[in-house]
């Protein structure tokens, strides 16, 4: 292997093979990729390495640090559980781009420039947009248009503020930046679009939930988590983000409530963990980065894993619709019984990832003395319990029967979705392991008594809150509907006046056309009139009339010069 | 309980039996409020705190309850200002 290459080329390269391959040699392929990708996250250790001079630029291919690393190590799971997952599909467009998107992510987070870190962004955009597209819908079609829209514009405005910032101090290393300008402000601003921001956050409600059973379940992992690790890089300790990860800790948890599409619950609760995570790096103490690190960690597994679940689900019954499932502990009961752990694991009971990553931002921001949004966080995560913690398991598999009677998922699923499982049992009662994959000194000790037990208080009794919610009726009944969120603004009035400019743009341009169109005319009548067949100018005569016109306009030019035009004195 | 199989009769599918998952939850609750009960008498249980309004006598447990169920009015009052058709962007 070559010295110190990115890990991230090792899927790409590996992408351009899979077209050459098939059957069972294509398996093999999408499964060792990753695993040589960890391996080489492993084997080069710490450090940096592919340093070129490229118009007087420093880049730097690949460093590997702790914080990188945690990531890295987490990204290469994430595409290998993605990989299984995805085994039964013979589609080799998706395996392509599933790849070249993977590959981009890691390679990302593993970049030591920005410019390689612009290049390896834009790629993820470019290449996820396929998964998206490949449901072959027009609903997906159009999704797919509206995120690759907003995904691109978020690597314009970066490499903006890439320039900008190279300009300020002629460095292009990716190291901390600060809030301190419009340079660093772009850069927050390109990390916030994928870190779905409120307000900039709709193009993943929007687009995941259209994208394939297995599309959607690889895209959760990558886009959002890079995000959150460009922002833990340049911007740990920025004030502002506290309460903008606050507010998406929040914001998201009504939608969740109301939302009928399960997968697009998800996204909604995913949303509302990156505020979490948004938290963390705000903070920036060594406590709330291991915080986010290790909450990242954990998350990609049980978000993972429901979206595997889900994905099952929509896999075998054709419907993802809260509305319309139901009973289906039934016929699936092996993916309930993981439902069911992602489930605990978001809502952070003990013994489960969430327990043991989540807690750490918790405290962060106790210690912090930051009580309101400690208080945020903590209404925030009786609201987990409630989208992702029961709704999400309840309304799939219990309910009313909604008398669908299909197989359990495939083998190939139920593999991928116990391998996530592992890690979410394995992280909450093993701790020791991932705190050791930490960029700082882990010091927290998760259980305590009284973390144990006031998490479970919490819980029980936001479990009691929604019995009695459904036993008296009061709790919202699933309804075929669409929730306007943010992007209605531009789904709809912007839109509007979009189309209301084209169309003004349209008049003017007629307008304009018609002016221009009467000039041509009237040249056009003019010179039928004085030139046209049989008009003055182009009559043809006799070479006698011709002559017999030419002696006379000389005849009378004689007789008028020599009449009336004056010879000067002779002097 | 693998098999798809209508003519099963499954637990869950008896009422009585929704109503003892009910109990069941209650039950869970009653156990985890104990520990406050105890820290009230000194006994066995000290909670460590971060702040002093986290001593309020089962104060988890009752934001728990409080949150969710405000979390869950909230929303059903903005269903009524946010729900449209399923197709109102088509």
């Amino acid at each position: 292997m070559i010295e110190g290459l990115n890990p991230g080329f090792i899927l790409i390269f590996g992408a351009l093979l899979v077209p050459f391959t098939g059957g069972i040699v294509r398996s093999i392929l999408l499964l060792a990729l990753p695993v040589l990708a960890l391996t080489q996250i492993y084997t080069l250790g710490l450090g940096t390495w592919g340093h070129y001079e490229f118009l007087g630029l420093s880049i730097e291919l690949t460093r590997i640090d702790p914080l990188a690393r945690i990531f890295g190590t987490v990204f290469c799971l994430a595409s290998f559980m993605g990989m299984i997952y995805a085994m039964h599909v013979k589609d080799t467009i998706q395996h392509f781009v599933a790849l070249i998107y993977m590959g981009s992510a890691i390679g990302a987070v593993f970049a030591g420039d920005m410019v390689t870190l612009f290049v390896f962004w834009e790629l993820t955009a470019i290449s996820s947009v396929f998964l998206i597209w490949a449901s072959r819908t027009e609903r997906a079609y159009k999704a797919g248009m509206r995120y690759l829209i907003i995904q691109v514009s978020s690597g314009v405005i970066l490499l903006g503020g890439i320039i900008l910032y190279y300009q300020e101090t002629g460095s292009i290393a990716f190291n901390y930046i600060g809030l301190t300008g419009l340079a660093s402000g772009l850069i927050l601003l390109a990390f916030g679009i994928k870190s779905a921001f409120p307000f900039l956050h709709n193009w993943m409600q929007d687009a995941y939930p259209e994208a394939t059973v297995t599309g959607t379940v690889i895209l959760s992992a990558f886009t959002t988590k890079l995000a959150i690790y460009t922002l833990a890089r340049a911007f740990p300790g920025t004030d502002i983000l506290i309460p903008i990860g606050a507010a998406m800790t929040v914001y998201p948890i009504f939608f969740a409530v109301l939302e009928n599409d399960l997968r697009r619950v998800l996204a909604y609760s995913l949303n509302n963990q990156l505020g979490y995570m948004v938290v963390g790096v705000g903070i920036g103490t060594e406590l709330s980065i291991n915080g986010t690190a290790a909450h990242a960690f954990a998350h990609i597994m049980y978000k993972s894993l429901l979206f595997m679940s889900m994905g099952a689900v929509l896999f075998r019954t054709g419907t993802i619709k809260a509305s319309e499932l139901g009973g289906l502990y039934k016929s699936m009961p092996v993916t309930m019984v993981f439902c069911i752990i992602g489930a605990m694991s978001i809502a952070a009971f003990p013994l489960t990832g969430g327990f043991v990553s989540k807690a750490m931002i918790q405290s962060a921001a106790a210690d912090g003395g930051l009580v309101v949004i400690w208080l945020i966080m903590l209404f925030a995560s009786a609201g987990v319990m409630d989208h992702s913690g029961i709704k999400v398991p309840f309304f799939t598999f219990f309910a009313h029967d909604s008398g669908i009677r299909v197989k359990e998922a495939p083998m190939n699923m139920l593999i991928a979705m116990g391998f996530a499982a592992f890690f979410c049992i394995g992280i909450g009662v093993f701790p020791g392991l991932l705190y050791q994959l930490l960029p700082y000194a882990p010091t927290y000790e998760p259980y305590t008594a009284s973390h144990v037990i006031t998490s479970l208080q919490l819980l029980f009794f936001a479990m009691l809150a929604f019995a009695l919610l459904m036993r008296y009726k009061i709790y919202p009944p699933e309804l075929r509907s669409t929730n306007l969120d943010f992007d209605w603004f531009y789904r709809v009035p912007l839109k509007w006046l979009a189309l209301a400019i084209g169309r003004l743009i349209l008049v003017v341009w007629n307008w304009v056309l018609g002016i221009a169109n009467d000039i041509v005319y009237s040249v056009i009548n003019t010179t039928e009139k004085t030139h046209g067949d049989g008009k003055a100018l182009a009559r043809t005569t006799t070479s006698s009339t011709a002559v017999m016109i030419i002696v006379a306009v000389l005849g009378f030019m004689i007789v008028f010069f020599y009449r009336f035009v004056q010879q000067p004195p002779a002097s | 309980m693998s098999k798809p199989d209508d003519e099963k009769k499954y637990w869950l599918d008896e009422p009585k039996n929704i109503d003892k998952v009910f109990y069941a939850v209650l039950v869970l609750c009653a156990l985890v409020a104990v520990p406050d009960v105890l820290s009230l008498f000194n006994i066995l249980y000290h909670k460590h705190i971060e702040f002093e309004f986290e001593n309020i006598f089962e104060f988890y447990s009752l934001y728990g309850l409080v949150c969710y169920v405000g979390l869950v009015l909230i929303a059903k009052k903005l269903r009524k200002v946010l729900m449209r058709d399923e197709d109102y962007y088509d």
